[in-house]
C-alpha cells in the first residue's frame, strides 16, 4: 500500500501524479476575489476571542474583567498538550468573559473574551527567536505553542504536536491547494507573502526533518505557484508541485494520495504513512511566531459572494464580528432572497447564526450570496439509484447505501458501510440530480451513532458497576457462609469432642459410684443411719410429691407465677431441710447421685468420695439442690405459660 | 436580523432527475428517426398512445396517492418508461396492447412499488414481458423494414391500423407482412432462428430475402442510430459505460463461443450484436439507474450477465429475442451484486466483502 519513497521522488519528478477517485468540478468563482491585494480594515468597535479556536481544550483564562491588555499578550495559558492559547489582538479593555454565539453551524454559545479596543494598537514586548537553529527543538515547539498557532487549514489541530512526529517522516507537504471555490485567501497569501511561507517551511523542516518537502499548489493558481517556485528555488529540497484541479483535492487524505500514492490508513494519521501537512497560511503564522515573536492574532479571511460589494480579502483579526467584515465589503443584503451568511466554502462551510459571531483561526471565507447564486435546494425527489454519488465520491463509500441506512436510521449497515470514513466534503450532494442533502444525512447519522456509542458506554459502565457489585456481594456472602460453615464444624466438632468426654467421665462417675457403693456396703454403719437415710428419702419423696401437686395446682390457678413461687421457695425449703437432713448422715451419697443423672454436668462434682464434707461442700449441695428446685419451678412455670397462651 | 440556516454544499449541480430523463429520451431520438424510416408512423402512434396512457396513470396513482403531481410528472420518468416500451413493442400492434403495457408499467412495476426510485424491475421490461407471454401474437407481429412505405406512408393509415388493425385501403397486419414475393416476413432473430430450426445453416438462412437490399439494412440503421445516442449518453456522463460496454462484449464473448465451436449452427458475433434489442437494451433499458446494479464493479458484472443472458436465451430459449428477459433476470440479482462488490473504502487495507 505504500508507494515506495524512490518511486514517489521519480514521479515527481516527471509531474506524473495520482489521482484520487472521484471529485468534482464546482465553477471556481476565484477570480472575484482574488485580482485585490489582501485589505486592511479599522479595528472593530469589539472582539469576542472565543477560547477555544481549536481541536483540542482550551486553555486557562489568565486574565479579568476590567483589565487592560495589550496587542499580542495572551489571554489564556496552555496547561495541557492539547491546549492551546489565544492572545489579544489589540490592545484595550476586557469587558466581559462569558460564553458567546460560537462560530459553528450550531452556533451554540461557546466561552468567549470581550474585549472593547483602545484604537491604540498598542504591541506588547515581542521576543523573536531569530537564531532558531542554534536552539533545542522544544524551544522553538515550545515558542511555536505558545504563539497559539493550530491548523489555519480547516481542522484547527494544534501545530505544537503536528510538529513533533513520533514517527519517520518522507514527506513534508505544504498545502496551498485551496480547491473549494470563491476562497482565495490562500492564494493571495501566497502571491503576496511567498518568502515567508518559505521561512515558516524552513522552521519545519528544522522541526521534522523530512526526506523531501513538497508544496502543493492548485494548476489554477499560477501566480501563486510561480511565487512560491521564485521563493523556494535556492533549495533542491523543495519542490512546488502544481496539482491538477479537481474538488477536494486540498483535503488532507486526498492530497497525500496524490502526491505519494499513499493512503492514510484508516483510524491512522498522515505520519503513519511518512506525511506530515501543514497549510500555507500556518507556515506564514509559524514564521511571524518565530523571527518576530508576534502570536497568531490575525488571519487573511475572503469575503465574497454577488451579495458584497467589493468582493476581497481581508487581514481580519481573530474575534471579529462577522458583521464588521461585511460592512467593510459592503453587504447588500436586498439581493439575498433569504439572509445568510456562510463562513467557509460552498461546499463544506457552515450557516452562521449571528451576524456576531466571530472570525477564529480556521475563518478562510465569508460567502454571502445573492438570490440564485447558491439556491436553496428544493425539497428532495427520490433517489434513483443513479450512482454519481458513488462516481464522485473521493473516499469511495457508496454514498446511496449511506442514505439509505442513515435515512431509515439503521445505523449498523451504515457503519458496516464505513459511514465514518466520510469526510463530508458535499461532493455527493454536489452531483445528486435528486437534490438530497446527503451530507446532512450523515452528520446527523454520525451524531445518533455517537450519542448512541456514549449511551451504550454509559450503561456499559453503570453494568460493569452493577456487575461488580453483585459479585461482591455474592463474594460476601460466601465468605459469611464459609465462616458460618467452619464456625459450625468447629462446634460440631467441639461438641463431638465433648460428647465423648462427656460420656466418659459419666462411664467413670459410674464406675466410682460402684466402687463406693461396694465400699459403702462392705463399711455398712448402724441401721439407724439407714433409718435416717430413708426418712430422708421419704421427705424427698413427700417434697417432690408436694411439688407434682403444686404442678397441678398451678396449672389450675390463673396467678400462677406467685403460687409457683411460693411452692418453690417451699419446695426448696424442705429440700434444703431433707438435704440438711442428709448432711447429717455420713453416706449421703446417694440422692446426688440419683439427681446427677439428670445433670452430667454437676454428677462431676458432686460425686464426690471424701466421706468428709466441708462446710463449702455443703452450701455448694445447698445450693445445687436450690437451683434443681428452681430449674423445676421454672419449667413449671414456662409449660404454665405455655399451657396458658 | 434573522438569518436563514442550510446544510452544506451549498452549491449544486443544475442537473435534477427531470433533466437526466429529459437527456435519455432525447438520446433515444436519432433510433426512433431511424424506426419511422424503416418501419413506418406506427412507432409515432405507439408514442403517443404510450406516453398519455403513462402520465394519465401515473397521475391517477398520485392523486390516490396525495403526492404532489407537478413534481412527480416533472421528473419525467414515466415518459421515459413510455418511450422505451413504445419502441420496443411491433409498431403496428393494436392500441390496447401498449395501453395495458403502459399502466401496467407505471401502477404495477412501479408505483406499487413505491414509485421512482423504488421499483426493483425496469418497468418498461416488465410490462414487455407480460404482454409478450400475454399477446404473443400481436407482440411478434413485426413488418419487414420499409413495406409500410410500399403499402402506405401516411401516419394516418398508422393509426388505421393500430385502432383498427386495417389500413385504409382494408389490409390486414397479416397481409402486410407479406412481402411482393408472397414471403411471410419476420425480424432477423426471427427469421435466423426459423431457418436454424428447420434445418438450414446459418450461411443459407442470411440468403432470405429479408437480408437483402434495404430491408436488410433496416435493422442495421436503427440500431446504428441508437448507438449514436448511447454514446451520446455516455459522452454527457448521464450513463456510465459500465454496462453498455460489458453488456456488448458479453454478447459478442458469448456469441463467439457458440459460433467458433459452430459456425453453421449458431449466428455470428456481428449478427448478434446489430439484431434484434441488443444496443437499445445497452445503452437505454440495462442502464436504468433504479433498476440496475449501483456499484462500478457491479454495474460490470451487471451488464456482461445481462449480455450472457440474452445470447443463451436467444440461442436456447422459445422467444427470438430476449433483451427483456435477460434485464428483469439480473434486477433480480442487483441487491446481491451489490452487496458484494462493494469498492475497497479509502484507508481500509481490503474491501469489506
Amino acid at each position: 500500500m505504500n508507494t515506495l519513497y524512490e518511486a514517489v521522488i521519480e514521479r515527481l519528478d516527471q509531474n506524473n501524479l495520482w489521482q484520487f477517485p472521484g471529485g468534482v468540478h464546482p465553477p471556481g468563482q476565484k477570480e472575484r476575489s482574488n485580482t485585490q491585494p489582501i485589505q486592511r480594515m479599522s479595528i472593530p468597535e469589539v472582539l469576542y476571542v472565543p477560547v477555544k479556536q481549536h481541536t483540542g481544550v482550551e486553555g486557562d483564562i489568565i486574565v479579568t474583567v476590567g483589565e487592560s491588555v495589550l496587542k499580542g499578550q495572551p489571554l489564556t495559558r496552555s496547561s495541557l498538550p492539547f491546549a492551546v492559547p489565544v492572545h489579544a489582538p489589540t490592545s484595550g479593555k476586557i469587558t466581559e468573559i462569558t460564553p458567546q454565539p460560537s462560530a459553528h453551524p450550531s452556533g451554540v454559545p461557546e466561552m468567549a473574551i470581550t474585549l472593547v479596543p483602545d484604537g491604540n494598537d498598542t504591541c506588547a514586548m515581542l521576543k523573536p527567536l531569530s537564531q532558531y537553529q542554534q536552539l533545542p527543538k522544544s524551544t522553538v515547539i515550545e515558542a511555536i505553542c505558545d504563539a497559539g498557532i493550530s491548523g489555519l487549514g480547516g481542522a484547527g489541530f494544534p501545530t505544537h504536536i503536528k510538529v513533533s512526529p513520533t514517527k519517520p517522516i518522507d514527506f513534508l507537504i505544504i498545502n496551498g491547494i485551496e480547491c473549494e471555490p470563491y476562497i482565495s485567501s490562500d492564494d493571495r497569501l501566497m502571491r503576496e507573502h511567498a518568502w515567508q511561507i518559505r521561512q515558516g517551511i524552513d522552521v519545519l523542516n528544522y522541526l521534522i526533518e523530512p526526506k523531501c518537502i513538497i508544496v502543493a499548489v492548485e494548476d489554477n493558481k499560477p501566480q501563486a505557484i510561480e511565487a512560491l517556485t521564485i521563493a523556494c528555488q535556492d533549495s533542491e529540497h523543495y519542490r512546488v508541485v502544481s496539482v491538477p484541479t479537481v474538488y477536494p483535492a486540498g483535503g488532507e487524505k486526498q492530497l497525500v494520495q496524490v502526491l505519494t500514492g499513499r493512503e492514510i490508513p484508516r483510524k491512522g494519521l498522515p505520519a503513519d504513512v511518512g506525511c506530515v501537512m501543514f497549510n500555507v497560511g500556518t507556515c506564514y503564522a509559524i514564521a511571524d511566531a518565530i523571527f518576530s515573536g508576534k502570536p497568531l492574532t490575525e488571519r487573511v479571511v475572503t469575503i465574497t459572494g454577488s451579495a458584497i460589494e467589493e468582493p476581497q480579502n481581508v487581514w481580519a483579526m481573530l474575534g471579529t464580528p462577522v458583521l464588521h467584515l461585511l460592512t467593510h465589503a459592503g453587504y447588500l443584503p436586498h439581493k439575498q432572497q433569504e439572509q445568510h451568511v456562510i463562513m467557509g466554502g460552498p461546499m463544506m462551510g457552515f450557516t452562521v447564526t449571528r451576524l456576531t459571531v466571530p472570525v477564529v483561526k480556521i475563518t478562510n471565507c465569508l460567502l454571502v450570496p445573492a438570490k440564485n447564486e447558491l439556491p436553496a435546494p428544493e425539497d428532495e425527489r427520490a433517489c434513483i439509484r443513479c450512482g454519481f454519488c458513488a462516481d464522485v465520491c473521493p473516499a469511495t463509500l457508496l454514498p446511496q447505501q449511506l442514505y439509505w441506512y442513515s435515512k431509515s436510521k439503521e445505523y449498523d449497515n451504515a457503519e458496516e458501510y464505513n459511514l465514518f470514513d466520510c469526510i463530508e466534503c458535499g461532493a455527493c450532494a454536489y452531483v445528486c440530480p435528486s437534490e438530497i442533502p446527503l451530507v446532512h444525512y450523515y452528520r446527523k447519522a454520525k451524531a445518533d451513532i455517537r450519542n448512541l456509542r456514549d449511551e451504550k458506554d454509559k450503561s456499559d459502565k453503570a453494568k460493569a458497576r452493577f456487575e461488580a457489585r453483585k459479585a461482591r456481594l455474592l463474594a460476601e456472602k460466601e465468605a459469611r457462609e464459609e465462616k458460618h460453615r467452619l464456625a459450625a464444624q468447629a462446634r460440631k466438632q467441639a461438641m463431638e469432642k465433648s460428647d465423648s468426654g462427656a460420656k466418659d467421665k459419666i462411664a467413670a462417675a459410674l464406675a466410682r459410684a460402684k466402687a463406693k457403693k461396694s465400699q459403702s456396703t462392705e463399711n455398712s454403719e448402724s441401721p439407724q443411719s439407714t433409718a435416717q437415710e430413708k426418712k430422708a428419702q421419704v421427705q424427698a419423696a413427700v417434697a417432690r410429691a408436694k411439688a407434682k401437686k403444686a404442678q397441678t395446682a398451678q396449672n389450675e390457678t390463673t396467678s400462677a407465677d406467685k403460687k409457683a413461687q411460693v411452692q418453690a421457695a417451699v419446695v426448696r425449703a424442705k429440700a434444703k431441710k431433707a438435704q440438711t437432713a442428709q448432711n447429717e448422715t455420713t453416706s449421703a451419697d446417694k440422692k446426688p447421685d440419683a439427681d446427677t443423672a439428670s445433670n452430667n454436668k454437676t454428677s462431676g462434682t458432686q460425686v464426690q468420695d471424701q466421706p468428709e464434707m466441708s462446710d463449702a461442700e455443703r452450701q455448694k449441695r445447698e445450693k445445687i439442690a436450690q437451683a434443681i428446685a428452681r430449674a423445676k419451678a421454672r419449667k413449671l412455670n414456662q409449660q404454665n405459660s405455655s399451657g396458658d397462651s | 436580523m434573522k438569518l436563514s440556516l442550510r446544510s452544506s454544499p451549498h452549491q449544486h449541480v443544475r442537473r435534477d432527475t427531470g433533466a437526466v430523463m429529459r437527456l435519455v429520451c432525447y438520446a433515444a431520438l436519432p433510433g426512433i428517426a431511424a424506426q419511422v424510416v424503416f418501419f413506418g408512423w406506427g412507432v409515432i402512434v405507439q408514442l403517443i398512445l404510450a406516453i398519455t396512457t403513462a402520465i394519465l396513470a401515473e397521475a391517477a396513482v398520485l392523486l390516490l396517492r396525495k403526492k404532489s403531481l407537478e413534481r412527480t410528472l416533472s421528473d419525467y420518468s414515466a415518459l421515459l418508461t413510455a418511450l422505451l416500451l413504445a419502441i420496443s413493442i411491433p409498431p403496428l400492434a393494436p392500441w390496447w396492447v401498449i395501453v395495458i403495457g403502459s399502466v401496467f408499467a407505471i401502477v404495477v412495476v412501479k408505483q406499487l412499488y413505491g414509485g421512482l426510485g423504488y421499483n426493483m424491475f425496469n418497468p418498461a421490461m416488465a410490462a414487455y414481458i407480460m404482454l409478450l407471454i400475454s399477446f404473443p401474437v400481436q407482440m411478434t407481429q413485426w413488418l419487414p423494414p420499409q413495406s409500410i412505405a410500399e403499402n402506405s406512408a401516411s401516419i394516418i393509415d398508422a393509426a388505421s391500423v393500430v385502432f383498427t388493425g386495417f389500413t385504409l385501403e382494408g389490409y390486414s397486419i397479416a397481409q402486410l407482412q407479406v412481402n411482393a414475393d408472397g414471403v411471410t416476413m419476420a425480424t432477423p432473430l426471427d427469421s435466423v432462428k426459423t431457418a436454424l430450426l428447420s434445418g438450414q445453416t446459418y450461411s443459407e438462412s442470411l440468403n432470405s430475402p429479408m437480408f437483402n437490399g434495404a430491408a436488410g439494412k433496416g435493422w442495421l440503421w436503427v440500431s446504428i442510430a441508437y448507438l449514436v445516442g448511447g454514446l451520446a449518453l455516455i459522452k454527457l456522463r448521464v450513463i456510465s459505460w459500465h454496462i453498455p460496454g460489458s453488456l456488448l462484449l458479453a454478447v459478442a464473448a458469448t456469441s463467439l463461443m457458440f459460433y467458433a465451436v459452430s459456425p453453421d449452427n449458431f449466428a455470428s458475433p456481428y449478427f448478434h450484436l446489430v439484431n434484434g434489442s441488443a444496443i437499445i437494451g445497452a445503452f437505454f433499458i440495462a442502464t436504468d439507474p433504479v433498476s440496475a446494479s449501483t456499484t462500478p464493479r457491479g454495474r460490470m458484472v451487471f451488464g456482461a450477465l445481462i449480455g450472457f443472458w440474452i445470447v443463451i436465451i436467444r440461442l436456447f430459449g422459445n422467444y427470438p429475442d430476449a433483451v427483456a428477459f435477460a434485464v428483469v433476470i439480473m434486477n433480480m440479482a442487483v441487491p446481491l451484486i451489490d452487496y458484494y462488490t462493494q469498492p475497497r473504502t479509502y484507508g481500509h487495507s481490503r474491501r469489506s466483502r
